[in-house]
């Protein structure tokens, strides 16, 4: 065969089905996943996320499709001859059971020593910074460290595979964010293949390695956080990854989308001519230029930090083009800390809405404030083109 | 059930390849079908263990009912031919009806018996002399009905052939037919038809009466800021402690022919419908005054709020909030309250006098005139409200707990002296008849000999010298509320627990939940009938059962199964949907679980349900009444053999060791209760504020 890829995937996924009545729920997914990666499944809520999930874990088994792991079929196993872990939305502690016991569920019976179960315990919770809290019940800690015992309870049996179903869900913004971070760096540190269901993009993009965006039940894109906030393959994966603005147009030559009176440079090579488009740009690549100044600046916004494969151009060689610079009205302003979120209404586009992120900084120089006229540029190499019609 | 082990790999070929750029195309559009787990075949048998138990004490039964019902018993006069010899030869061969139409000996009303009906040939001989020197033939056309010659039970079709001394002790036996003929015949029998009209006219006054009494009581306990709240609850509760025949005994000792306050009735009987209205708004009061204060409490305070805002007057307020925010409680107590008074048969079988009712009309047909067919078909016909009732009540509950679950504000009473001293009043007058009828019983059971020696003694507690089943029947009593009370609750519970937490096999668990609700619907005596009919069937291989204590075990875990069921599925669906999930991933069988969470967390209303489970056997009479033996006598069916042998003061005295009984067990309940309480606290309760 033509170009085999380096080593076999540690888990696939072939065209997998799950079907309730009739309701398709799981419509023909196929992903495959490295092993030491951390993936998320990331959609709106009811796209099939845990559906999947649970058809990986044999919760669930599919209607149809194939799933192997490690090399082994495991398509129609039940749950307790795969190998995973799992952390569940409600973390499923076991009330009665203390902080130790429930970490040592999965090490009974297993031929250990009591001993053996009790230093592996100890070891367990020193990883997650519970040491200490052995004796507790579930209902005597907090719902992060309720989190973190039911992370380090799928962990202890050293799974091949950790799945997790929205297991931040339940928490408040700052444990979240911390958890976060903790979560992430423990698992490189076992390096053990993780699978992260959520419906919160932010969460996505800050920890895992490929993202698999998906959307009444089949995949929409599957991709590394900067591939998915920068080249989203589709309108939907655009719009509910980060902020968009949308502007309806029809396709012109040489990639070229004819919006109103004016025809934008986009990054695309080919929209075919004349077939409905949106074009398609980020708040925060919405440059504003004032008047002589010249030198716009782009905003510290949303996900820009995030880096650039994305060719970073500076934006006054950029506007020499002239094509994308157009004139707009502020309409208001939204203080969002960081940045302002500015609504302006373009009449070369014909009327179209745009929302623009700017720093406060360029705020400042450029005076920009209520029913003032801007200069804006919108950079070629951002504008995003997506067919219309199918969402739009 | 579903899939087998080893069908997994629908296609072996494509297993190996996971790397391959194209696994064969048709593979995975293959339905999968998920291996059986090791978990899935223990859980699979248990559900087989349980579904099966509840198909023979309960489907099965009552299938052998309906279809007892549906066979009616005839002689088939058609079918027996004779001749006589009268010294000139044998005469043309005629069949017996055709003698029977000449005679008109025997009218159809006469041809219709039982399974066990005989009839003597001589009738269709008016000239019949057993010392003529006449010889007799008969045969049989069909080799169905068979006739008797003395012992000999003769099935073929040949002539055989007797001398007149001989042919009196012929007896046709009853043919079977399949068909409505026995509902014609209770139909068209006014005495048994009146029972259906007593029946449903005692359980609506009854409940009409109950239903009022219980939510003035609710109104009070909910609304009221008076006081002994707590002291009125548990008088208001003490009925479901002892049998419901005992207020039977007690107005027998205030209302009877030698009654304390026989005057008060104006002449009027207490034997008949004024009895067995009085008893049942006794023993039936608690069960609507739990629903109906479970209801009220649940309605919410804010509604109160904006009446009191708008200036609504309490009577408008009243109207408009507390009414329809109780309405599915007010209708799920009536049909509760209903279905157990129509299918109660204690209390009209003490008090009820020569008043029938449907459930006595089982009895006397079964034990009086050994009639089953008719004691079926009256199953049937009480069946049909009682199935009624219960249909209802269930579409009601569901919508109440709809209901519940939005979020409201418990209402709290703010005093208000002539609202709360009128509550006061209404309840002490409701407690006192309560504590009142348990009182004259108490009394009764320890005088000498009413009304002429009224000095105290224990001489009533001396059952040994009665008849009854003397001390005997109490300790069987305690065995088999013990017996029900452990086996029921394992029973019952894993069962909720199978039909809860199995993801497979949803048809049968749809069936089993189907079985599960369908005894609360079954009358006692209808269950106590259908174990007749299906245990002492001698084809049957669990024969052997009948007439022992297990049968009772088995009635009564039967009889009280739904509501326990519930109180079950209540508790189970509180615990985390996932735990068997975690146990399965962490590859730890569900038992685990099963054994380290789920019963330890459930163990409050595990108890719940035994408690439930041994009070009730202890009082109920309904469902054991056809399967007791000498060797298992029980006391409360003492108490209904000692009353219907005239012996009222010991069987009140029975019926009161019956309620300390059960106050003993509610007791130790209570005691075992608060002390796993006490022990599981440190999980129960929520993170104190210090921690963390
Ligand atoms: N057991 C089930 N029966 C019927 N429909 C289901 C069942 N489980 C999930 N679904 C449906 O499948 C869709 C996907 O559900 P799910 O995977 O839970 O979504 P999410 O992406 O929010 O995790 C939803 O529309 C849900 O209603
Ligand atoms: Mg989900």
């Amino acid at each position: 065969m033509n170009s085999a890829p380096p080593r076999a995937p540690f888990l696939r996924i072939d065209r997998l089905r799950k079907v309730f009545g009739d309701f398709t729920a799981l419509n023909e997914v196929s992903l495959a996943i490295d092993e030491g990666e951390f993936i998320c499944f990331l959609g709106p809520s009811g796209c099939g996320k845990t559906t999947l999930l649970r058809a990986v874990a044999g919760l669930d088994i599919q209607t149809a499709g194939r799933v192997w792991q490690a090399g082994r079929d495991i398509s129609a196993l039940p749950p307790a001859e795969r190998d995973f872990g799992i952390v569940f939305q409600s973390y499923a502690l076991f009330p009665n059971l203390t902080v130790a016991r429930n970490i040592a569920f999965g090490l009974e019976n297993q031929k250990l020593k009591r001993a053996d179960i009790e230093r592996r315990v100890t070891e367990l919770l020193a990883l997650v910074n519970l040491s200490g809290q052995e004796g507790k019940y579930p209902a005597q800690l907090s719902g992060g460290e309720q989190q973190r015992v039911a992370l380090t309870r799928a962990l202890a049996t050293s799974p091949g595979l950790l799945l997790l179903d929205e297991p931040l869900s339940a928490l408040d913004a700052r444990v979240r964010a911390h958890l976060r971070v903790e979560m992430k760096a423990l698992q490189r540190r076992l390096g053990v293949t993780t699978i992260m269901v959520t419906h919160d993009q932010e969460e996505a993009l800050t920890m895992a390695d490929r993202i698999v965006v998906m959307n009444h039940g089949v995949i929409e894109q599957v991709g590394t956080p900067t591939e998915i906030y920068r080249r989203p393959d589709t309108l939907f994966v655009a719009e509910f990854v980060g902020a968009m603005n949308r502007i309806a147009g029809v396709g012109a030559s040489d990639g070229r989308v004819t919006v109103g009176e004016v025809t934008l440079d986009t990054q695309a090579h080919a929209a075919a001519a004349g077939a409905p488009v949106v074009a398609a740009i980020r708040p925060e690549d919405v440059l504003p230029h004032a008047g002589a100044e010249g030198g716009g600046e782009s905003s510290g916004g949303g996900g820009d930090s995030a880096g650039g494969d994305a060719a970073d151009g500076d934006a006054a060689s950029a506007a020499a083009k002239g094509n994308n610079r157009l004139q707009a009205r502020v309409d208001y302003l939204e203080f969002l800390g960081s940045f302002w979120r500015v609504s302006l209404t373009c009449a070369a586009l014909g009327g179209v809405a745009l929302t623009a992120d700017l720093s406060s900084n360029a705020m400042r120089r450029m005076r920009i404030e209520a029913g003032a006229r801007v200069d804006l540029e919108l950079p070629a190499e951002r504008v995003l083109v997506f067919p219309r019609g199918r969402g739009a | 059930m579903t899939a087998d082990a080893d069908t997994a790999t629908t296609d072996a070929t494509t297993v190996t390849a996971p790397a391959s750029t194209t696994p064969a195309a048709a593979s995975p559009a293959a339905r999968i079908r998920p291996k059986t787990g090791r978990d899935d075949k223990i859980m699979a048998a248990f559900i087989a263990v349980i579904g099966l138990y509840l198909i023979v004490s309960l489907a099965l039964p009552l299938y052998a009912v309906l279809s007892k019902s549906v066979s009616a018993f005839y002689f088939d006069l058609g079918n027996f031919e004779f001749q006589v010899d009268r010294g000139a030869g044998w005469s043309a061969p005629v069949t017996a009806r055709q003698l029977n139409d000449e005679l008109r000996a025997l009218s159809p009303e006469e041809l219709r018996t039982s399974g066990d009906g005989r009839l003597a040939v001589t009738v269709f001989f008016p000239d019949f002399n057993f010392r003529a020197p006449t010889r007799y033939r008969i045969r049989q056309v069909q080799p169905e009905a068979a006739f008797l010659a003395g012992t000999r039970r003769v099935a073929d079709t040949d002539w055989h052939t007797f001398d007149s001394n001989q042919f009196r002790r012929v007896v046709l036996r009853a043919s079977k037919s399949t068909g409505l003929d026995n509902y014609r015949a209770y139909f068209s029998t006014p005495a048994l038809f009146r029972s259906l009209k007593n029946s449903l006219t005692i359980a609506v006054i009854s409940t009409v009466l109950t239903v009022a009494l219980a939510f003035g009581f609710a109104y009070a306990l909910t609304r009221s800021a008076m006081r002994f709240k707590g002291l009125f609850r548990i008088i208001a509760m003490a009925p479901i402690l002892v049998p419901s025949l005992l207020p039977g005994i007690a107005l027998v000792y205030l209302f009877g022919n030698q009654g304390m306050l026989k005057s008060f009735l104006l002449g009027e009987s207490i034997y008949g419908p004024i009895g067995i209205v009085i008893g049942s708004v006794f023993f039936t009061f608690p069960h609507a005054m739990i629903i109906i204060t479970t209801a009220l409490s649940l309605s919410d305070a804010r509604l109160y709020e904006a009446a009191v805002s708008l200036r609504a007057s309490r009577w408008k307020t009243f109207w408009t909030v507390t009414i329809p925010g109780a309405r599915y409680g007010l209708v799920s107590a009536a049909f509760v309250v209903f279905n157990l008074v129509i299918t109660d048969f204690g209390l009209p079988k003490v008090i009820g006098g020569q008043y029938n009712m449907l459930a006595v009309d089982i009895y006397k047909q079964v034990i009086g005139q050994q009639n089953f067919e008719m004691g079926a078909v009256v199953s049937v016909v009480l069946l049909i409200p009682a199935l009624l009732a219960f249909t209802i009540d269930r579409v009601v509950q569901k919508k109440q707990v709809a209901q519940l679950s939005s979020r409201s504000v418990p209402y709290a009473p703010q005093p208000h002296r002539r609202f709360d001293a009128l509550c006061l009043l209404y309840c002490v007058l409701v407690t006192v008849f309560i504590a009142g009828l348990i009182g004259v019983c108490q009394y009764a059971a320890l005088i000498k000999f009413w009304p002429y020696d009224l000095s105290l003694s224990f001489n009533n507690y001396n059952f040994d010298v009665m008849d009854g089943g003397g001390w005997d029947s109490w300790k069987n009593s305690i065995r088999l509320a013990l017996y029900t009370a452990a086996a029921g609750t394992a029973v019952i519970f894993c069962g909720a627990y199978m039909v809860e937490k199995t993801q497979r096999f949803v048809a049968t668990r749809a069936a089993f939940q189907f079985l599960a609700m369908l005894p609360m619907a079954i009358p006692g005596m209808v269950l106590g009938l259908a174990y007749i009919f299906f245990f002492n069937n001698p084809a049957n291989p669990l024969h052997g059962l009948y007439g022992s204590m297990a049968i009772l075990v088995i009635c009564t875990v039967t009889h009280f199964y739904t509501v326990s069921h519930l109180t079950a599925v209540t508790a189970l669906k509180q615990m985390d949907r996932e735990f068997e999930s975690v146990a399965a991933s962490l590859k730890q069988p569900f038992h685990k679980v099963f054994s380290r969470v789920t019963v330890p967390v459930c163990l409050p209303s595990v108890l719940d349900i035994s408690i439930y489970l041994f009070v009730n056997a202890m009082t109920t009479v309904s469902g054991v009444i056809f399967l007791y033996s000498p060797d298992t006598a029980l006391a409360s069916i003492a108490v209904l053999n000692m009353d219907d042998a005239g012996d009222i003061a010991p069987a009140a005295a029975m019926g009161m060791m019956i309620f300390y009984s059960n106050i003993g067990a509610r007791l130790i309940h209570l005691l075992l209760t608060r002390k796993v309480m006490r022990n599981t606290q440190a999980w129960r309760t929520r993170r104190g504020e210090a921690v963390r």
